[in-house]
């Protein structure tokens, strides 16, 4: 159990943002991943009164809140029908409906959990996230920094793309094996490959539609750094990569 | 710390640690249908409304509770006396462990999916683990219960209408 | 025909009617009727502190700074436990299983082993005096293997007051051995060197849990009397009652043990894992005290499913005739021996015997071996699961090796009713209707379209695989359940049980059996279990025993119950019990008219001059029919990525007589679920120092309701003469089929053969195609 001794609700950003300098301190998000964790802090900052709970339309982007449930955006109609269902399809298996109802896009993507289908879809469309203090960063950067002591407010995912995800999981609802995600925009297909187990990464950017082909996948998943866990070996992981490459650079296709 | 809700509307104020979950509190207050049976936010037995939405109380922080709508089992009787018979006429409460969070889950997904087909059913209800059932017999019970609301619900148009 | 017609009428939810449970109404409105709910106000919250390591010695342990801590009672270490060996494992006495623990040691034998008891107000004051305990370990060399287990240098049971009660157990514990022995008919090598096609394999299987949703409990407390009470989520209290009494070195009339709604138990809670620890607590304090749990401990530190491998050679002409079959096993008891010397015996005797028809000779030995693992204990199949999938597994192998279709090699070989079972400790199959239950089951999967294999429009590959099962119905000689019937003011009967229902309705079941033979409807009976204090003697619901053993004392104690109603009745009648008829609500003259009410009967017994109007009769077997079944997966294999979906799961169960179908096909349902979730995900995982890695339902995943898409099932009921109106038993049986069967159908679509289970998508891709 995480352990802490005063709980805060911010009343503004600026607020949580200085609180969250000390080291003592921590964000809770969902209270999903946190609880379990055994961290022990002085003091849990609290969200939830700042209005981060919403997916907001905008010209070019949607805008994420931070405390926006998994739930939320797994059922999005308008987030669905701009990314061609793939938020329904990543988020669907994560353990059962009240658990995605708690757990949210921020904690998620601050998290950087190697096993995350959300990081990955979000890095295959290009996302960013907002920092109150750093301001706008790439996920593909922040998806390999340390933690950090901003306080992710949004997360921003632009149009125009089409995504696919692919994944194999031992059962059901149990963390992916493996996932696989493709978006397609007018410079081409990005492919990431998450849960390798390590954090999801790019494994090729902005890649000619046509080159789409099982040996290319093959030739691919050959250069993704892939590692063994209690889940599956590196072996098998490196076999089902191109298979997975392939499913999700085709269901971006289609869409 | 001091914190007020409603649970089950009535208000309630409750002393708590600021670690404390919304589980933690409610087991205190002698709320005995929520239970626990994993502590890894994935069983589903500890199921709750907050606001209307279903949620794990275990993962919940108890403070965030503070000025909330919280219904539990408890505050569904009547539902959960249809439901229930449902799962009786099936043998599919077996221990009855897992049958108030699970039952809890069904209420939201008659609400959200009314005509729900056995793949919605098991996809909505996928967090809510049972070990006795092998879940054949609940989803017959759940079917069962989604045409008996059905049911209701026509009649009642009917009578509006007849009137 | 009247007769029947009249009883029809006044028997109401009797036997063969899918009635509800009678606490269903309890449980689906989540009232508070398991024991966390019933616990007294200020309870002391009982905590475990852990050995870190799977094999030391305490050297030094200090726990002054950590009784020192706000709201600390008591923290106990080995110093502070009787010196008394005892079992955990809930067996009659003389137990099978060794007295080989100590409620404290200051050896310690497993990752998790307790170091210290502590008792505390509050939770959070309990874990915070833990934090302060120190402790020095001498760690030793731990034998994590079984197969190194046997004669290894590091002995993990030195202590001389180590014993074993039951001598032809075969154990040793300077040896690591909890057990050894062979069973034999025939001359097996002779036989199978006379064979066309010998198979000869090695099959493992893991260390399951089982996973109950409500993990292991206890609270206990002092009575006016100054007993101990203690209240557990238990299949056997009546052997908790002993195992504490030992454990504590205490008379056993200063203890009472009572079960209240129990939260699932698959044989988990036929070990009493936990009742010792608040027991002492309350003991040495006065005070209320309560343990729960956690879903960790429960999956690090519990009584899971005997994790064995198992060598078979199987020896067969070419037209499919089975003439010998030998196996050995070896079983991982872990740390303690729970359960150790038993679950072994099923492994073969439970298996071996599906193939007695025409078979000339088998042999069954095993050895039994400590290792520096958490413990082992009961499971739902109790062996049996482990040796049918490995001599199923066998005999499919058979089929592919002769080129013959699974199921005709299995109508070949089947015990038919009436025919010895040698393996079975000799018992007969008086009633058996495994053939028919292969030839539903074959129609229900559609086997003859679908066997073997067929190729989807995706590109996936479907195929069918078949395996049988079997069981017992308690154990021989040895189980025994008593029922108390009494009759009560209006005519009602209150029943008294020994037997647990954990959830599997037998308060119900019983009361149906109770209702028939009352001829009355069922809610005139009410049931109340358990509570060693004023139940009868029950060894508890284990070993598939309850249906079985303790319905039939129900039948025999209904019995002596209508003559007694029947004298009563004659004596109102002014008649004699032999010119008089029971009628169910009366007892009526034979001859003429007159009768008198069951109620009028019943207020009479509160009168001077009459005779109390109750019965109990306890029931134990010489024999324990085997309930049969056969099982058919059909999956779906994607062979890119070697994932494995169950499309469906026909399950065809004799059970005997069908008591309540409702509960009977959950319980099968249920069952099934279980052994599907152990051939195909269920994995328990333990690094290199011991330590349990797959501690939660997080990492060890059971199967949820997304995984498989159909599971049906159907009775064939061979009648049992011994059985409550010809019932047998169901619980245990229905585990056993999943994993060979959907073995053998990944089989057929990969030509990979997985004998270590669970069967995983990386298995399946990455292994050798036979």
């Amino acid at each position: 159990m995480a352990a802490f001794r005063e709980y805060v609700f911010a009343q503004s950003l600026e607020e949580a943002y200085r609180l969250n300098r000390q080291k003592s301190a921590v964000i809770v998000g969902g209270n999903m991943w946190l609880r379990m964790c055994g961290m022990r802090r002085r003091t849990a900052i609290d969200l939830t009164r700042l209005g981060l709970d919403k997916i907001e339309e905008e010209e070019d982007a949607f805008r994420v809140g931070a405390m926006v449930t998994l739930r939320a955006l797994e059922t999005d109609a308008r987030l669905n029908a701009a990314f061609g269902g793939a938020f329904a399809a990543a988020l669907s298996p994560i353990v059962g409906t009240q658990f995605r109802n708690g757990a949210t896009v921020g904690g998620s993507v601050y998290s950087r959990f190697g096993f995350s289908d959300v990081s990955a879809l979000l890095l295959s469309l290009d996302a960013r996230v907002m920092l109150h203090g750093r301001g706008e960063v790439a996920l593909e950067d922040y998806q390999f920094e340390a933690w950090d002591r901003d306080v992710l407010t949004h997360v921003v995912i632009p149009k125009g793309r089409r995504a696919g995800i692919s994944s194999v999981r031992l059962s059901a609802t149990d963390f992916p094996v493996l996932v696989a995600a493709a978006a397609r925009s007018a410079s081409g297909l990005r492919l990431v490959v998450g849960a390798r187990p390590a954090r999801a990464m790019i494994v090729c950017d902005g890649m000619d539609p046509a080159r789409v082909t099982p040996q290319e996948m093959e030739r691919l998943a050959q250069s993704i750094p892939l590692g063994s866990n209690l889940r599956a070996s590196q072996a098998y992981r490196r076999k089902i990569a191109p298979v997975l490459l392939m499913r999700a650079a085709a269901a971006c296709m289609e869409g | 710390m001091v914190i007020g809700f409603t649970l089950n509307g009535r208000k309630v104020t409750v002393q708590a640690e600021a670690d404390d979950s919304l589980y933690t509190v409610l087991r205190a207050l002698h709320v005995s249908s929520v239970k626990c049976g994993c502590e890894t936010t994935n069983c589903g037995l500890c199921t709750v409304y907050m606001n209307g939405r279903a949620v794990l109380s275990c993962s919940v922080p108890a403070p965030r509770c503070e000025g909330c709508e919280i219904v539990t089992l408890e505050g569904l009787q009547e539902e959960a006396k249809l439901l229930g018979g449902c799962l009786a006429d099936e043998g599919a409460e077996q221990c009855g462990f897992c049958a108030p969070g699970l039952m809890m889950n069904v209420f939201a997904l008659a609400k959200e999916k009314p005509d729900a087909a056995p793949e919605e059913i098991d996809a909505y209800l996928a967090g809510n683990l049972c070990r006795c059932s092998g879940y054949m017999s609940q989803r017959r019970a759940i079917l069962r219960y989604l045409e008996m609301k059905r049911d209701a619900l026509a009649a009642d148009g009917q009578e509006v209408r007849e009137r | 025909m009247r007769e029947k017609e009249s009883q029809m009428a006044k028997t109401r939810g009797g036997v063969g009617e899918g009635v509800r449970k009678k606490d269903a109404e309890a449980l689906t409105t989540g009232k508070p009727v398991y024991t966390e709910d019933i616990a007294p106000g200020g309870c002391l919250v009982v905590k475990l502190m852990h050995s870190p390591h799977a094999h030391a010695v305490i050297e030094e342990i200090d726990v002054t700074r950590a009784e020192a801590m706000p709201g600390v009672v008591c923290v106990l270490t080995y110093r502070d436990v009787p010196d008394v060996r005892f079992t955990q494992a809930g067996q009659t006495y003389p137990e099978f299983s060794p007295y080989d623990r100590l409620i404290l040691d200051r050896h310690l034998r497993c990752v998790g082993d307790p170091v210290a008891i502590v008792a505390a107000e509050t939770e959070r004051q309990a874990l915070a005096a833990m934090k302060r305990i120190r402790v020095r370990y001498r760690v030793l060399e731990a034998v994590l293997d079984p197969e190194r287990a046997l004669d290894n240098p590091t002995v993990i049971h030195p202590e001389e007051n180590w014993r074993a009660l039951v001598p032809a157990c075969g154990a040793d514990n300077k040896r690591n051995l909890v057990a050894s022995g062979q069973d034999a008919e025939g001359d097996v090598e002779a036989e199978l060197a006379a064979s066309d096609v010998v198979i000869d394999r090695v099959y493992t299987t893991k260390a399951n849990q089982q996973c109950m949703m409500e993990t292991f409990r206890a609270f206990t407390r002092m009575d006016a009397y100054g007993r101990i009470e203690i209240v557990s989520s238990t299949q056997i209290p009546f052997h908790v009652r002993r195992i504490v009494a030992t454990a504590l070195d205490i008379p056993k009339s200063r203890l009472r043990v009572v079960k209240p709604r129990i939260g699932g138990g698959f044989g988990a809670k036929q070990t009493a894992v936990c009742e010792v620890y608040p027991a002492i607590v309350t003991l040495k304090t006065g005070l209320p005290a309560m343990i729960v749990y956690t879903r960790e401990e429960s999956m690090t530190l519990s009584s899971p499913r005997h994790a064995m491998r198992m060598h078979v050679r199987l020896g067969a002409m070419r037209d499919g005739t089975i003439r010998a079959i030998d196996l050995h096993t070896l079983s991982n008891t872990g740390a303690y021996g729970e359960h150790g010397p038993t679950t072994v015996g099923l492994s073969g005797h439970k298996s071996i015997p599906l193939y007695s028809h025409g078979m000339r000779a088998f042999r069954f030995s095993w050895d039994v071996v400590y290792t520096n693992t958490m413990s082992a204990g009961a499971y739902r199949g109790y062996g049996a699961t482990q040796g049918l999938f490995a001599v199923e597994s066998a005999v499919n192998e058979l089929a592919h090796a002769l080129g013959m279709d699974p199921s005709v090699l299995r109508e070949k070989n089947i015990v038919r009713e009436g025919e010895a079972m040698p393996a079975y400790y000799g018992e007969r199959a008086n009633s058996c209707a495994l053939g028919r239950c292969i030839e539903r089951a074959k129609e229900m999967i559609g086997w003859e379209q679908k066997y073997p294999a067929r190729t989807m429009a995706n590109g996936h590959v479907r195929a069918v695989g078949m395996a049988l099962g079997m069981q017992g119905s308690g154990i021989s000689g040895v189980d025994t359940g008593a029922v108390m019937i009494r009759l009560g003011d209006g005519g009602m009967y209150n029943m008294s049980i020994g037997a647990t229902d954990m959830g599997t309705g037998c308060d119900t079941i019983l009361a149906q059996i109770a209702a028939q033979s009352l001829e009355c409807p069922i809610e005139k009976i009410t049931v109340h279990g358990v509570d060693t204090d004023t139940s009868p003697y029950d060894c508890g619901s284990y070993a598939s025993s309850t249906t079985y053993v303790t319905g039939m004392a129900v039948v025999k104690t209904c019995e002596e119950l209508r003559g007694k109603i029947l004298r009563a009745g004659a004596k109102l009648l002014g008649s004699t019990p032999d010119a008089c008829l029971f009628e169910g609500e009366s007892v009526c003259l034979a001859q003429g008219e007159g009768s008198v009410t069951l109620s009028r009967i019943a207020e009479a017994q509160m009168t001077a001059g009459f005779e109390d109007i109750s019965a109990c009769v306890a029931n134990g077997s010489p024999v324990s029919p085997p309930p049969f079944m056969a099982g058919c997966a059909e999956i779906d294999l994607d062979p890119t990525t070697g994932e494995v979906k169950l499309v469906d799961y026909v399950g065809v169960v004799d059970c005997g007589t069908v008591i309540n179908p409702n509960l009977a096909r959950v319980q099968t349902e249920g069952g099934l679920m279980q052994g599907i979730g152990m051939a195909l995900m269920e994995n328990p995982v333990m690094d290199a120092s011991g330590r349990t890695v797959s501690n939660s339902l997080m990492q060890y995943k059971i199967p949820a309701r997304t995984d498989v898409s159909s599971v049906r099932v159907a009775f064939e009921p061979s009648y049992e003469p011994t059985g409550p109106f010809g019932a047998k038993s169901i619980g245990e049986c229905v585990i056993n089929t999943p994993a060979p069967a959907i073995a053998d159908a990944v089989y057929q679509v990969s030509g990979v053969r997985v004998r270590d289970l669970p069967i995983t998508a990386e298995k399946i891709l990455l292994g050798e195609r036979e």
